[in-house]
């Protein structure tokens, strides 16, 4: 902690922490905004981001649902539709995939399908990712259904910052967001000041979370710490690499990463998510559609292996580390520079 | 000895005493269907209210039929008709007040014409040039919903929002026997008990889900039995008779707005027609089952009923027919013009702001469209935006 922020009382606060203060913020600035999932009540949720909310708000604004997604996702659409903002918190990835058919048939649709009479302004929160040693069903890589339904925004933060900035736009936005949140980051800590939150640039804006000039990563969520890392490791062979933080998967930051890599010439994009129809396959083509002649190396991917999710025993095989990563770089082609 | 046989060692605690947290037989249906025309409580009935109703019933048997003669005639992409349960149909429009909201399916077009909905706007989603053709906070009528069952959660939680409110409103769904099956309407039912939101469940039960006759459906009882499992009450009427119909649900709508809670009405009802115009009914039914259920129809029921109360006068049959036709007519030439598209609205709506990829895709299709007018000024068709 720099001495700076012990002045100003800054404590180091858990992403958990940030993210259930954005909802108390939200929820206390605008009654419209409702919570509403599976032991969001008196528990404070399974990973206690509703923490406190029932006690402070009571139970009209903070609900226990009966144990039924579709049912929860449903009757936030009806909700919403008379003028509420629903924020629904699904308890883990795998078990949010009961409400797809409301996700991409009506959440989804429904402004489309209205010519804008009828907005979805809801937030469904969505813990998301491995590396926590879950059993099977809890730490799936969901994002890239979500970003395959045109209709929704899919944002993830990585920071404990972002967590709190990203998901106060997200209910104030008019769109549906699917807001994912990276479970093993839940309990990373940084310092920072409830009192005056850092505000986001917005929904579907990138950032530049380290400058350098050999490569770009371009990373989301549970992989930015890895991506912060292998560039510290990476420095020491020479290259120097930009980490570009994605924050939101849709709108997808095309300037921010078309940027970066025309000034380094060469991408890995990192994530858990499979890399077969994962979010990187989409980033990589339009990389490779915008900045061709820029590139001095294929576009590559670190990704999750094309397999169900493992067991924790065997996860730390799957998931992408900085030795993968790392390994990535030194194969984009750096020969043919000298 | 075994652990059990030991003295003094485990002494089983009796449970506490278990017994229903309700009693269910109040919510129980009746064994037959509800009747009333023909039976001695419609000497009850208001003459005003049996002849608006079959005002309703004969423009609306007249609706189902142009609007299956324009899907002959290519103007309507798809039609299912509900020829046959316009009983349901009309009554389920009537049972509510300006202030509730009205969540139909695909079949239920009439419903939404019977609640004020321009039936030009009621068939855009089947004529195709858009999905929903009307804002659906004018009428208070949700988007017509085409997956099944997925709009009675919706209905929940709108009804549950607005008593969060503190505003009257009563919500009223409508699914057919097929969609019972669905694992939303369940869902539906389970968090509008729980929450004892003010909304009214009305399932018409035709007799198909497309060709699956009911029995495959189902193994309850009736599927107003349902209702007992959520703990709301269930009724059972017969959806042939308008009168009936008409009461049941009113007392639900009022039950619901009182804070009683959901009610889940089965209307036993028939679909004439087949399922839509690309359907072919008699590879799964025979003509004796339709004839038996011509027999019983909403219109002609009522007519005996209005006939033996003298209440059915000539020039009444006359007017009402004549209204039919007007308003058959009108949507004849109506649809039969074709509708103004915009190939720029693809883009329009799916955002409150247009992303950037969007934008370039809207920017490729506004070229194309810009080059194809180039090339033949005749198919100007929304280039000039």
């Amino acid at each position: 902690m720099t001495t700076a922020a012990v002045r100003a009382g800054i404590r180091p606060a858990s992403m958990a922490q940030a993210l259930n203060r954005a909802l108390r913020d939200a929820m206390a600035e605008d009654p419209s905004v409702h919570v509403l999932g599976e032991d969001v009540g008196a528990l404070g949720g399974v990973f206690r981001v509703t923490d406190g909310l029932v006690k402070e708000f009571g139970e009209d604004r903070c609900t226990d649902t009966p144990l039924a997604e579709a049912g929860i996702l449903g009757t936030a659409v009806g909700m919403a539709m008379y003028g509420l903002r629903p924020v629904v918190e699904m308890q883990f990835d795998a078990f949010a995939y009961p409400s797809f058919e409301q996700l991409i048939s009506h959440v989804a649709r429904m402004r489309n399908r209205t010519r804008g009479a009828m907005p979805m302004p809801l937030t469904i929160r969505v813990p998301y990712g491995g590396g926590i040693g879950g059993v099977e069903h809890h730490s799936d890589s969901s994002e890239a259904y979500y970003m395959a339904t045109p209709g929704l925004h899919v944002v993830t933060p990585a920071t404990v910052a972002d967590a709190y900035g990203l998901l106060r736009e997200a209910i104030a936005s008019d769109d549906p967001v699917v807001f994912l949140e990276p479970k093993r980051l839940y309990w990373s800590k940084a310092e920072w000041d409830p009192e005056t939150p850092e505000a986001v640039p917005g929904i579907g804006r990138a950032a530049v979370r380290r400058r350098g000039t050999s490569a770009t990563l371009i990373t989301y969520g549970p992989s930015l710490p890895v991506c912060m890392e292998a560039a510290e490791a990476a420095a020491a062979e020479g290259w120097d690499l930009e980490v570009v933080d994605l924050r939101s998967l849709v709108p997808f930051d095309e300037e921010t990463v078309c940027a970066s890599v025309r000034r380094t010439g060469r991408a890995v994009i990192v994530h858990e998510s499979t890399g077969f129809g994962g979010p990187g396959g989409e980033i990589a083509a339009r990389i490779t559609e915008r900045c061709f002649h820029h590139l001095e190396a294929p576009v590559l991917r670190v990704a999750g292996f094309d397999i169900p999710y493992p067991p924790p025993m065997l996860e730390r095989h799957h998931l992408p580390g900085v030795d993968r990563v790392l390994d990535a770089v030194a194969r984009l082609q750096w020969e043919a520079e000298s | 000895m075994t652990v059990l046989e030991q003295p003094g060692s485990y002494r089983p605690i009796p449970p506490p005493a278990w017994r229903p947290r309700t009693d269910p037989a109040p919510l129980l249906p009746d064994a037959e269907p509800y009747r009333v025309l023909g039976t001695e409580a419609a000497g009850g009935l208001d003459a005003g209210l049996l002849l608006r109703l079959y005002g309703h019933l004969v423009r609306g048997r007249r609706y189902n039929g142009q609007a299956t003669a324009l899907t002959r005639q290519g103007r309507l992409a798809v039609y299912p008709s509900s020829a046959g349960q316009e009983a349901c149909e009309v009554a389920a429009a009537l049972a509510l007040q300006e202030q509730d909201w009205l969540f139909p399916s695909y079949r239920d077009t009439l419903a939404a014409v019977a609640r004020g909905l321009d039936p030009v706007q009621a068939l855009t989603l089947l004529r195709g040039d858009w999905h929903t053709g009307y804002d659906p906070h004018e009428h208070r009528i949700a988007p017509l919903c085409t997956p099944l069952a997925t709009q009675l959660p919706h209905a929940v939680g709108l009804a549950h929002a607005a008593r969060l409110k503190g505003d009257d409103v009563v919500a009223l769904a409508m699914v057919g026997d097929g969609g019972t099956s669905e694992g939303d309407f369940h869902e539906a039912l389970n968090f509008a008990a729980v929450w004892r939101a003010p909304v009214v469940f009305l399932v018409q039960n035709n007799g198909f889900a497309i060709s699956v006759p009911l029995a495959k459906q189902t193994a309850a009882p009736s599927l107003a039995h349902k209702a007992v499992g959520y703990g709301m009450p269930g009724r059972l009427v017969d959806g042939n008779d308008v009168a009936a119909v008409h009461e049941v649900l009113t007392d639900a709508v009022r039950h619901a707005r009182e804070g009683g809670g959901p009610t889940l009405v089965e209307a036993v009802t028939y679909r004439m027609d087949a399922h839509t115009n690309a359907d072919d009914a008699t590879r799964y039914r025979s003509d004796a089952e339709v004839d038996t259920w011509r027999g019983h129809d909403p219109i002609a029921l009522l007519e005996q009923e209005l006939t033996e109360r003298k209440l059915l006068d000539p020039s009444v049959v006359a007017a009402e027919r004549e209204a039919a036709e007007r308003m058959a007519a009108d949507l004849r030439d109506r649809m039969n013009q074709d509708p103004p598209l915009d190939p720029m609205d693809l883009f329009t709506h799916v955002y409150a702001q247009q992303t950037a990829q969007l934008r370039e895709q809207a920017d490729m299709l506004r070229a194309e469209l810009e080059a194809a007018a180039e090339a033949d000024p005749a198919t100007r068709e929304g280039a000039q935006r």
